[in-house]
């Protein structure tokens, strides 16, 4: 095991993009000696999953208009969690794309974006609850309609935040994969229907063993007509551990520290 | 530069029923009731004020950055904006705002993540999230242990942070100065806390943290 000293310093100069080389391409078909688990979610599902250090996640959109809202947090200290500034600020983003990483309120990398067809995924709008869903299309009883009545991503958060000890205090801000919203100049928010098509993937690569907790319901601001939330599959692959040059570590000087934050977790 | 929304109060300052300088880098934990106006001034100018609210009966009920933008359908702060709670409740409504626009997106500052923006040499120097844990240990009222789970997303007032169209998130100037504030009155009780943002390493605020002053009217 060799030594480990924090990145020096690169003082306090902002530098916007920086990206070391082109991005790899990772593959559109996993290697089958690869692929270790394979699930595909219905519309308005929940799931949560403990996800290991260097596997990656693959989200993949079956339908146009998908969406996945999603929270992560260290497995080993359940504290320790996403947090949306901390991400945000760190790399000068309101979006997230290949390159970029996100990171917890400890300084950690926690997932490490190193595939992506879209370029945009949502990080500020958060996620639809009841009374969203009951705003925009009404209501849906269990007894009429079983499991077509109408689900909301708050409810799963806190279902599958109570299966891990946790709680309401600990359902902190979420990223929207596969949704975009742009902000103009007065800093009015705009949502772009149908971004995701089917067929758009995104690579996760865990840098840290997690909890990992997401949602296939709406986004909080889908303009959808009806209620149709649209199925996602998803692929654990064993992907390979990021070397010292490794595309997402040497993205921004940041990102170098935030990794090497994780890596002193398994001293 | 968009334009920024400027309104005045009525309230006089003499009239308010409290009054507190919060020094530079210090924090500060406050009951304010329903029907109270709370108002922060930013004495000297482009001060970072992080700020929480909570539920003042139910800690776990908490100021949330994302259903606040979300409900305004825009990311500044401003006149008119409701603020709102983590259970989708209306906490808060800004009243008046000498400054024009606030950020709910940056966050606030931490041990840790200093040592991701500007170093590990930095991870020794007082931090936003230290003055929110000790406000949080200081708290008599708290009916459950308080601690870092509890620090949702927080509000910066007085900061400039533009999301560009592009996707881009920008730390830009201030546009505050010396003697503009924002007001706000309360639709619940809350618990309002603030971290005067102790960052010495950020050119916002010129390097240079400064006190604040709060005051609450009936
Ligand atoms: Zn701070």
């Amino acid at each position: 095991m060799p030594l480990l000293v924090p990145p020096a310093p690169s003082g306090t100069t902002f530098t916007t993009t920086r990206p070391a080389g082109p991005a790899p391409v990772p593959p559109a078909e996993i290697p089958p000696e690869r692929l270790l688990y394979e699930e595909t979610l219905p519309g308005g599902a929940g799931w949560s999953w403990s996800l290991r250090r260097h596997l990656t996640l693959r989200l993949t959109a079956l339908e146009n208009g998908a969406n996945v809202s999603l929270i992560c947090f260290n497995r080993h200290d359940l504290v320790d969690r996403y947090n949306m500034a901390d991400t945000l600020k760190g790399q000068h983003t309101a979006k997230l794309t290949a390159g970029y990483i996100l990171v917890s309120d400890m300084g950690r990398a926690m997932l490490s974006i190193t595939g992506d067809t879209l370029g945009w995924h949502d990080a500020i709008s958060g996620h639809d609850n009841a009374g969203i869903v009951r705003q925009k299309w009404g209501e849906r009883s269990y007894q009429a309609a079983r499991n077509e009545w109408f689900q909301n991503s708050r409810d799963h958060f806190l279902m599958e935040l109570g299966k891990h000890g946790l709680d309401r205090r600990d359902l902190v801000a979420n990223v929207n994969f596969f949704s975009k919203v742009t902000a103009d100049d007065e800093g009015v928010m705009h949502y772009v229907p149908d971004h995701a098509k089917a067929g758009d993937f995104i690579d996760l690569r865990a840098e840290m063993d997690l909890l990992v907790i997401l949602t296939t319901c709406h986004h909080p601001l889908d303009t959808a007509e009806s209620y149709s939330p649209k199925k996602v599959k998803l692929q654990l692959w064993r992907s390979d551990p990021p070397g010292p040059g490794d595309w997402c570590r040497k993205y921004r000087p940041e990102n170098e520290r935030a990794f090497f934050n994780s890596e002193v977790l398994y001293i | 530069m968009s334009t920024l929304n400027y309104t005045e109060s009525p309230l006089a300052p003499e009239k308010a029923a409290y009054r507190h300088k919060i020094p530079a880098g210090d924090f500060w934990i406050h009951k304010i009731t329903a029907g109270q106006s709370v108002r922060i001034v930013d004495l000297e100018g482009n001060q970072a004020v992080d700020t929480i609210f909570y539920n003042a009966g139910d800690f776990a009920e908490y100021y949330s950055a994302q259903a606040t933008i979300r409900g305004q359908r825009c990311i500044y702060l401003t006149t008119g904006t409701k603020i709102i709670s983590s259970e989708g409740n209306v906490m808060l409504e800004i009243t008046a705002d000498t400054c024009g626009r606030h950020d709910t997106l940056g966050g606030a500052c931490a041990c840790e993540s200093n040592t991701v923006r500007y170093g590990h040499d930095t991870k020794y120097m007082h931090a936003c999230r230290q003055n929110f844990l000790m406000g949080l240990a200081s708290w008599p009222g708290a009916a459950c242990h308080l601690n870092k789970r509890d620090i949702p997303a927080n509000i910066n007032f007085f900061m400039n942070v533009p999301v560009t169209p592009e996707g881009g998130l920008m730390f830009e100037d201030g546009v505050s100065a010396g003697g503009k504030y924002v007001e706000l009155k309360a639709a619940m009780d809350v618990v309002c806390l603030i971290s005067n943002c102790p960052q010495l390493n950020n050119p916002c605020n010129g390097w240079n943290p400064t006190p604040v002053e709060v005051l609450v009217w009936d």
